[in-house]
């Protein structure tokens, strides 16, 4: 039954009905999928599943989610401390489990380098062979090149410069003064351990979106979860761009299920300057709009909180919330420093904490916006049979994350089943993965 | 009933605003605006400069009136105080920028405004344009604003329409970040 959805064989290119690329969460929840809806599919993976948290991720690391969030369809952490947070052996470990519980078929060490249209679906090219297929689902992850400003070109030589995905603790770093540039999660994380290590650290802030770990003693992602805000739809939010373009918040999982803040970080001698904007005769300059800054991220906090402390009330979750565990606002000194003399030695490493983007070097289709973003709607990218998984935002406001891919998977999955005809081969939900999948993916 | 008849009108038409947004989505060339002014001398510290054409939306345009502003410094300066100084006009501009911001911003998100007054307040150390000592510097080293708001709204409300004015204004990113600024002799 399988063998209708294939292309006829030629030139050494295997078939199949879909390609996944990535193996790491969101790839192996749509091969989950696509098993039980028995289509027939390959999980091509550049390294080891799970390989971004293996190799591109620090040492220290731990899941922004606290345990109890970490749920795949049909898997979920079922560990004894729901509170806690994952490390990236752990993140690691729950993959490959998952991977084992699929049966999802994956091939490791295989790297995409091409992806283009070809009559009646895509030309995958791989360093171990090509692939003829329907349909392509990019689980490659939004979170696979470094992004460092253009001025990062020009910083003298005699400073060291890295960015997080070559970090791995504050030990690779020379002893000095560090210039950490970003402060979002990554950035306030990465300058608390570095300034601990006797390295001491500048943090310079732009837009950020600041967090409390916990609120009235829950978790900041239950309150978020309960009240509805995770599951905010992309086509209900007013500026979707902006939605996809938040900064990531000023989190960290620690085993004290601590608030990570910029009070918290200058608390520990952390100075904090704004946004990097300029370099000049070896002077670095930094903005004058740290507090705007600050104080926007202090108003959309209060937002937030007022949202949940409204849900608790109108759902009688408690009778009169009162503000007692609102965070004290951003404290900024009077007059930040505009400017950094690199010449003058005190700061001997810039680390680049300045966000990621996708990878698509490879993909070869006319679905790029001016600005070179993939234009998708909600996963759907705008060329036939083509689908992404796992970008901030993409159907939800919880889609990046591990648990938030569930819900896209089966959304994105359905439209892949009715692009590839095969709906009416959809068995009944919650039916066992068919065995003549496995026997497809098996033979190929 | 009669509040809801109520339409919320700061004589912004935020309906054009969004529908320019829509349009330039498709012509971003159409979105690189040029600003001008012109400059005489007049005598001593005294200047007047004028504005009237700028270019923007793929042509040249003009303002309805030709607009006239006379510089000069005032007499502790040993000048005849003819007109505001440039400094002041920063501080005219920053504040005509906010201000435009803060009304748009309330018509967005209908909030009625009644009254919108800022007062600014530049700090500056005269040893820097004098000469006197090279670590400081010529211009303003701290720059103040206060907004008092009338509105039918709520403080947290007030105060993020100040901070989303702040965010898309041009004059406070003028400020607050570098500009290459190229001056040269015809």
């Amino acid at each position: 039954m399988i063998g209708d959805l294939r292309r006829p064989r030629f030139c050494g290119a295997r078939s199949v009905a879909v390609v996944v690329i990535g193996a790491g969460h969101a790839g192996l929840a749509m091969s989950r999928h696509l098993q039980r809806c028995a289509i027939d599919h390959v999980v091509l993976e550049r390294g080891e599943i799970a390989n971004a948290w293996r190799h591109e991720r620090w040492d220290s690391l731990r899941l922004l989610t606290p345990n109890w969030q970490c749920r795949l369809p049909g898997f979920r952490y079922a560990g004894p401390d729901p509170d806690a947070f994952m490390t990236m052996p752990e993140v690691i470990d729950f993959l490959c489990a998952y991977a084992t519980h699929v049966s999802a078929p994956v091939r490791t060490g295989t790297t995409v380098s091409s992806v283009r249209p070809a009559p009646g679906g895509y030309h995958v090219i791989t360093d171990q062979g090509e692939w003829r297929c329907r349909a392509v689902v990019m689980a490659s992850g939004a979170f696979n090149l470094p992004l460092v400003p253009a001025l990062a070109d020009a910083i003298p030589a005699r400073i060291n410069t890295l960015t997080p995905r070559a970090y791995r603790g504050p030990d690779q770093l020379e002893e000095g003064g560090v210039l950490v540039v970003g402060a979002s999660a990554t950035g306030l994380q990465l300058a608390q351990e570095i300034h601990r290590s006797g390295r001491p650290v500048t943090l310079a802030v732009g837009e950020h979106v600041r967090m409390p770990r916990l609120y009235r003693g829950l978790d900041i992602q239950w309150w978020m979860a309960a009240a509805g805000i995770l599951d905010q739809r992309y086509d209900e939010v007013d500026d979707l761009e902006r939605a996809r373009r938040v900064p990531s918040p000023q989190l960290i999982g620690s085993p004290g299920r601590s608030t990570l803040d910029l009070n918290a970080l200058t608390a520990e001698g952390v100075g904090l300057v704004g946004r990097v904007v300029g370099l000049r005769d070896g002077v670095l300059q930094f903005s004058g709009s740290l507090r705007a800054h600050c104080a926007s991220a202090d108003l959309k906090l209060g937002r937030l909180l007022d949202t949940i402390d409204e849900w608790a009330r109108t759902t009688g979750r408690w009778e009169s919330p009162g503000t007692a565990d609102r965070l004290s606002p951003t404290r900024v000194a009077a007059r930040p420093p505009l400017s950094l003399d690199l010449k003058a030695g005190a700061v001997r490493t810039i680390l680049w904490a300045t966000g990621y983007r996708p990878d698509y070097a490879w993909l070869h289709v006319p679905a790029f916006d001016r600005k070179g973003r993939l234009r998708h709607d909600g996963g759907v990218v705008a060329v036939p049979g083509l689908y992404v998984l796992g970008l901030p935002f993409l159907r939800r406001r919880k889609s990046s994350f591990i648990h938030g891919c569930g819900d896209d998977v089966r959304d994105l999955g359905d439209h892949l089943l009715n692009y590839l005809g095969g709906a009416r081969r959809r068995p009944a939900r919650g039916s066992p993965p068919r065995s003549e999948a496995l026997e497809a993916t098996a033979t190929v | 009933m009669y509040a809801e008849t109520m339409q919320v009108n700061n004589g912004v038409n935020v309906a054009a605003l969004l529908g320019a947004r829509e349009a330039l989505v498709q012509t971003p060339e159409a979105a690189r605006f040029t600003w001008r002014a012109s400059c005489n001398w007049v005598n001593g510290t005294h200047s007047r400069a004028t504005v009237e054409g700028y270019h923007g939306l793929g042509g040249e345009q003009q303002h309805k009136t030709r607009f006239t502003f006379d510089a000069d410094h005032p007499e502790v300066f040993a000048s005849e105080d003819n007109g505001p100084t440039p400094v002041e006009y920063v501080l005219v501009g920053l504040a005509g920028c906010l201000t435009a911001g803060i009304a748009a911003v309330a018509q967005n998100r209908q909030i009625q405004l009644h009254s919108v007054t800022a007062s600014l307040e530049g700090d500056m150390d005269i040893q820097g344009i004098l000469g006197m000592d090279s670590d400081v510097r010529n211009g303003f080293d701290d720059v103040r604003i206060t907004f008092e708001i009338d509105a039918d709204a709520s403080r947290d409300e007030i105060e993020a329409l100040v901070a989303q004015s702040q965010k898309r204004s041009a004059v406070y990113d003028i400020l607050t970040n570098p500009t290459n600024v190229s001056v040269r002799v015809k």
